[in-house]
């Protein structure tokens, strides 16, 4: 293709780039549409994903569907009365109340910092599908000091998070150093340390160092309240510092990619590999410190779910699916900062309020996995939300970020 | 093939060389372990009994009986001379030969150690081996159907998933074969939705096949929450009985391991054939190679790219349908959660092990299913090691395995990228 | 017996490729299509090929109207198509390639490899086209890979052959026995069509030339009845200034000094032989050689991009073998890379983010790790003014500007500043006069300025032209200096090929 841009429509006298200046913002986030029609897919993709999650809720509900046979009307009717149930009780379980905001943030933590690391190596071109297992090493870490050291908790908890911040960004950067070694592809060797990073919590969860005394299944001692993070409004609320620590971290990322050198190199790599080297940027040694960051930050997601809330002790699926949830919000959130703020807030009420829905409606919470699968589905091809809209398409976008894997 | 005998020279080393070098420094290792840990520190007149015969063997009572300590001498002995190999100077090698047969002989020192003094059933790990390999085989069979056109399909894992989920509710409901039909169709249409992003819509085929899993897990686990906990009597599916071969099963060892089972596993190794010919001997195989391989020049001379790239993936589902099928209709009953548990990924480590053939993804398969196989017997001997690190073995070979320590594995050169016409 | 274009007329968003292009080639004719880079030659054929529908017009076979909607249908009306890019599998053999798409089989689907590696041998031996069957193309030379394309395209019964820039990637042995082949294909009584933009290669093969030059064909001549510089001049459109304006060059100390520097390729072979120069200060060293000769290698070693295997390379009298690539900048250093889109910038960057993209890190850019964006907008507008690099703002993307503004960018990024070296690979390579003029005299500006400069081209002209002292590398090895003012074009192009002086 630059092939032929190169040797048939580079034409310089006769035509010069007609393309009208970018905006600061189109500039540092890449995308070129202007805020309105960026946030245009994103809420065209969240409402298609609803409405196939109110197909699905429709279609399995039994009672409903033996009704059908009898009374269409009503079968129909019972179906779409369970539907409206179903989305009244996940709107109200994430914004209906005080309580249920403040649900949403807490469930909004750990999905952005997990998110800002998908992020961020994206940017860099590399694709981090190993979050769950960076916070579950960086949990386990902040769990050993918090087990471990008898601190007051002004020191105590930035330890613990610091030691979340070592282990994760070791063990992202185990995937970072394979590839610049080796060229192993990030992808297939995250995927990898993801069971390896479970099966060894298993394992630690049985060894005296964290396993509750007296208990024969892996699960951890409590943790001690010096270690537990505060919480911000109250104690009736689960939301803790960890929110706080989440924005910083958002804010961090931030400045990180668009105001520093080394954003400016991760982006420089995660463009033109090639390019960058020769400019002298060292790209192997990016490739780790991507990875070292990324898991860093989804290692502050794995202490928030060990330290951030009651029971304050964990089982082996204290990451849950969140490194994978974390996918779908930096798509949503078309790798920015900002972007991954708003996807995050958005995940979390899906969450939160997707407990209450299950609490209430009896829908389970896994159909929230559904339309999140389904976000990314539309996200990842717009054309597909255009087609279905009939929006025009902008003048360039670009989904592809990873290549073939060598080995 | 340079005179530099002039002038000061940093030679770099060849990588197989260096490859070599580490494969020996490896080997040597083994062998010092193997002599202390399995040799000098167990004692001396214990015996390792392996029985090669099922008690429902038509012959009976063959058992091999090892001393633990003799043998890991020997091992340590085969170890150190491999090891020897690699490390000379010389240029014909062959390391990942050596390295193979290096790791044969320390697991069978291994598990004459973990036996020791004991009485194990080598025929039972080695049959539950075979087992085991089928569904990693089929999902790497999938990835090489998909890859060899160019699409990368990380999406096995969600394939296998909802095809097991749909061949349990639909052999529970209508029978056997209603189960795998409904398996077969389901492995297809995600096939056909992963090419139909990846080709249509030119999504990141990574993004696609993860959101495959995503989706999968998603709406199975919905499922089964909403449908299936009131109608029970759609979770449980009959199971396909083990075929006899004549003769052939009253082999000892080999009987009972590749010719005593129900018909997926003779399937599998029939599909690993009938892949490996249409492959590499027919003119669809070429085509489709040629399409992974270099799709403007498959296009120029007039083959449909994108025709060939979607009947493939699609083929590549029905694989991975096969998968499901033999995971509900053969292992389990019940439909569980999550209950592939991430057999698709190592499907497509096997795949990558297996360097994109057929033959390679079986032996791949072989490889991981031992390591699954030998973490649940080992449990029976009450061995020091934890079952988690035997766990966590597959997804540590595959690691090595990509970062190309064991060769250097080549995808096909168009793999992943998305092909435009002009 | 005749293959016809008539207007055709093909548009792209904001560029008419081909404006009402007509052209005709008969069997046993060999016609060359001569135009400059952005002529739209390419884009002709591809029309032809049935890869792109034109706008307008009409393609003909005989008198025939042909309906190309894809290669098969090309194939199918006898066009066949040898591309600037070869495409072969590399990964299958010889005759894997030539029998793709149309694959003898046995018993339905099973491929007779045998059939299929006689008819290779039929053809290869009626043409004289020798190849071996079963060599995997990926270890074949490129030459013979073109035979195989051409084999290719023989034994789908083709009798018009186009043959797109076929001797951009060969050496000059090769290009011979290419020709050979072409005219032996002409007695056989094929119609040929040789794209090209070389205009003394042209001159030597065709039986007529089509120019083209801004989507138009502007001429059909016979080339027995024109000059050169007429070719040239319609090619441009303007009469062409091959001589570089400069003044004598007054060299002083040496700056960069090789001794026999070894270094390998990507694929471990010897690329770089026992090469030794040395380039002064104030004066321009052009080293001429058909490409993959070794001058790619020998400047990513030179700029730290490549590891040597031995030698010594030292600038300023300072040791820089094994330094890295910023290392090298720092000792200011200017690199105008081979190739813009893929390693001299970050197409998707802004114009600001390119022009600062090997000093981001210094002041005044950064103070630690932290970067004033504002600094390097105003450095960067200043430079697009300085270098004339025709952008709507510092801020739009590189991707969306001209190759000619691109490599604009590269050298303003790379000369603003006091330089010592400038080492250019192909520094004009695919860009309009205009531009070639204007980086020439910024190079030629740079050497008065007291800067040593390495120039690596594999057009001869632009080497002549541009240097003080030419180096002929061959084979990995430099065989031989010329003086541009003393010594011919023949002379030097001989070496070139590897003949003996």
């Amino acid at each position: 293709m630059t092939e032929s841009t190169d040797t048939n429509l580079t034409n310089p006298e006769k035509s010069p780039p007609e393309k009208p200046p970018s905006n600061l913002f189109a500039r540092i986030t890449g995308i070129n549409t202007g805020w309105i029609r960026s946030l245009l897919i994103p809420t065209l993709a969240l409402l298609v994903a609803l409405i196939f999650g109110a197909v699905f809720v429709a279609l399995t509900d039994l009672e409903a569907l033996a009704l059908l046979k009898e009374d269409f009307g009503g079968g129909l009717r019972l179906m779409a009365e369970g539907v409206g149930l179903a989305y009244k009780a996940l709107f109200t379980g994430a914004f209906g109340s005080v309580y249920g905001l403040s649900e949403t943030l807490f469930a909004a933590t750990p999905l952005l910092l997990t998110g800002l690391a998908v992020a961020l190596g994206f940017r860099a071109g590399l694709f981090n599908i190993g979050a769950n297992g960076q916070m579950l090493i960086g949990g386990m870490a902040a769990l050993w000091v918090a087990l471990h050291l008898n601190l007051p908790g002004f020191i105590h908890i930035p330890l613990a998070i610091l030691a979340a911040i070592i282990g994760g960004a070791l063990w992202g950067g185990i995937s970072g150093l394979l590839k610049a070694i080796t060229g192993a592809h990030e992808v297939i060797t995250t995927i990898m340390l993801n069971f390896i990073a479970f099966f060894l919590v298993e394992y630690l969860l049985t060894v005296p160092v964290f396993q509750e005394a007296g208990k024969i299944n892996p699960i951890s001692e409590f943790v001690p309240l010096s270690a537990r993070f505060p919480q911000v409004f109250g104690a009736d609320y689960r939301v803790s510092i960890g929110l706080l620590i989440a924005v910083a971290a958002a804010i961090f990322v931030s400045w990180l990619l668009f105001r520093s050198s080394w954003g400016f190199e991760f982006r420089a790599v995660g463009f033109n590999p090639t390019a960058s080297r020769f400019a002298g940027m060292k790209v192997q040694s990016l490739l780790v410190l991507v990875m070292g960051f990324s898991g860093a930050l989804a290692g502050i997601a794995g202490a928030n779910q060990v330290l951030g809330f009651s029971p304050y002790q964990v089982t082996s699926a204290f990451a849950g699916t969140i490194g994978f949830d974390a996918i779908a919000l930096a798509l949503l959130g078309q790798s920015h900062p900002v972007g991954v703020v708003w996807a995050a807030l958005l995940f979390g009420a899906l969450k939160a309020g997707g407990r209450a829905m299950q609490a209430s409606a009896q829908i389970p919470l896994d159909l929230v996995v559904v339309i999140q699968a389904l976000i990314i589905v539309f996200i990842a091809a717009p054309e597909l939300v255009r087609a279905i809209f009939r929006v025009k398409p902008p003048e360039k976008e670009k989904t592809q970020i990873t290549k073939g894997w060598g080995g | 093939m340079t005179d530099t005998s002039t002038t000061q020279v940093r030679v770099r080393a060849t990588p197989e060389i260096r490859r070599a070098r580490i494969a020996g420094i490896i080997l040597l290792v083994m062998a010092a372990f193997v002599f202390w840990f399995f040799g000098l520190k167990v004692m001396g007149d214990l015996n390792a009994t392996f029985k090669l015969t099922l008690p429902t063997d038509k012959i009976q009572d063959i058992k091999m009986i090892l001393n633990t300590r003799t043998l890991a001498f020997v091992v340590a002995g085969v170890l150190a001379f491999l090891s020897g190999v690699q490390l000379r100077k010389s240029t014909e090698k062959r390391t990942n030969m050596a390295v193979g047969v290096g790791f044969f002989f320390f697991i069978f020192a291994f598990l004459a150690w973990a036996a020791a003094g004991k009485s194990f059933s080598l025929v039972g790990m080695l049959r539950s081996t075979v087992i085991l390999s089928i569904p990693v085989t089929l999902g790497a069979l999938s990835g090489i159907m998909c890859e060899r056109v160019a699409v990368i399909n990380i999406g096995i894992e969600g394939q296998l998933l909802a095809s097991a989920f749909t061949a349990t509710i639909l052999g529970s409901a209508f029978g056997l074969w209603a189960g795998v039909v409904g398996a077969l169709v389901v492995g297809s249409l995600l096939g056909l939705f992963l090419a139909w992003l990846a080709i249509k819509y030119q999504v990141d085929q990574i993004i696609a096949g993860v959101t495959i899993n995503i989706f999968a897990l998603g709406i199975t686990s919905f499922m089964a929450a909403r449908v299936l906990r009131k109608a029970q009597h759609l979770n449980s599916s009959p199971q396909f009985p083990a075929i006899k071969i004549p003769f052939l099963a009253d082999i000892p060892l080999l009987g009972s391991m590749f010719f005593n089972h129900n018909f997926f596993i003779y399937l599998t190794f029939l599909l690993v054939i009938v892949l490996h010919i249409a492959f590499f001997h027919t003119r669809w195989g070429l085509r489709s190679r040629s399409v992974g391989e270099h799709p403007r020049a498959a296009d120029t001379v007039g083959i449909n790219v994108f025709a060939t790239r979607y009947r493939n993936v699609i083929l590549g589902g029905l694989m991975a349908g096969v998968g499901g099928a033999f995971l509900s209709l053969t292992q389990v009953s019940r439909f569980e959660e999550n209950m592939t548990a991430g057999i698709g990924y190592i499907g497509l480590a096997a795949m990558i092990f297996g360097r994109w053939k057929p033959f390679g993804a079986l032996a791949a398969g072989l490889v991981f299913g031992f390591a699954r196989a030998l973490q649940q017997k080992l449990g029976i001997l009450a061995t020091p090691i934890p079952s988690e690190f035997l766990l966590m073995t597959p997804y540590l070979v595959t690691i090595i395995v990509v970062a190309g320590v064991v060769g250097k594995a080549t995808p096909p050169a168009a793999d992943g990228q998305p092909y435009l016409k002009e | 017996m005749v293959l016809e274009l008539r207007g055709i007329t093909k548009r792209f968003p904001g560029v008419l490729a081909n404006d009402d292009v007509s052209l005709s080639v008969e069997l046993g004719e060999i016609l060359a299509l001569l135009g400059e880079n952005g002529a739209g030659k390419t884009t002709l054929m591809n029309i032809l090929y049935g890869l792109y529908t034109p706008d307008a017009g009409e393609v003909l076979v005989d008198g025939q109207h042909l309906q190309l909607s894809s290669p098969s249908d090309s194939i199918a009306a006898g066009i066949g198509m040898v591309h600037q890019h070869f495409m072969l599998v590399p990964v299958f053999t010889v005759t894997e390639n030539v029998i793709l798409g149309m694959e003898p089989t046995i018993a339905g689907g099973f491929l007779d490899m045998k059939a299929g590696s006689k008819m290779v041998k039929d053809i290869s031996e009626s043409y004289k086209l020798e190849v071996d069957p079963d060599a995997l193309i990926e270890n074949l030379p490129v030459g013979i890979q073109q035979r195989v394309e051409i084999i290719k395209v023989l034994s789908r019964e083709a009798r018009y052959l186009v043959f797109d820039e076929p001797t951009a990637v060969l050496t000059p042995q090769e290009v011979e026995e290419f020709f050979q082949i072409v005219r032996g294909l002409q007695e056989a009584g094929k119609g040929i069509i040789f794209i090209s933009h070389k205009l003394k290669e042209v001159l030597e093969i065709a039986d007529r030339i089509v120019i083209m030059r801004d989507g138009k064909s502007v001429a059909d001549v016979d080339p027995e009845k024109i000059t050169e510089e007429e070719i040239a001049e319609l090619m441009v459109g303007r009469p062409v200034e091959l001589v570089v304006r400069k003044k004598q060059a007054e060299p002083g100390e040496p700056v960069l000094v090789i001794n026999d520097l070894i270094a390998l390729d990507d694929r471990d072979h010897t690329a770089v032989d026992g090469v030794s120069f040395e380039v002064c200060s104030g004066e321009i060293v052009g080293i001429a050689g058909v490409q993959g000769n070794g001058q790619t290698e020998l400047i990513e070693v030179i700029t730290g991009i490549r590891l040597s295997l031995a030698g010594t390379m030292s600038i300023h009298g300072q040791d820089i073998t094994g330094a890295s690539p910023r290392n090298i900048h720092g000792m200011n250093v200017a690199h105008v890379p081979e190739n813009r889109q893929e390693s001299g910038l970050i197409i998707d960057f802004t114009v600001t983010e390119n022009m600062v993209l090997n000093s981001y890190y210094t002041q005044p850019y950064s103070r630690g790790i932290q970067m004033d964006w504002d600094i390097a907008s105003q450095a960067a507008t200043r430079l697009v003014k300085e270098y004339d690099v025709r952008t709507p703002s510092v801020d739009t993307q590189v991707s969306s500007l001209s190759g000619g503004n691109q490599q604009k960018v590269i050298v303003a990024r790379e000369f603003d500043r006091d330089v010592g070296l400038v080492i250019a690979a192909q520094p004009t390579r695919g860009i309009d006069v205009g531009s070639i003029e204007y980086i020439h005299a910024r190079i030629v500006e740079q050497r008065d300025k007291g800067a040593a400069v390495l120039i690596v081209s594999s057009e001869l002209d632009e080497v002549m032209a541009l240097s003080d002292r030419i180096l002929v590398m061959y084979r990995g090895k430099i065989v031989g200096e010329f003086d541009p003012k003393k010594d011919s074009t023949t002379k030097i192009g001989l070496a070139m090929l590897g003949g003996t002086k």
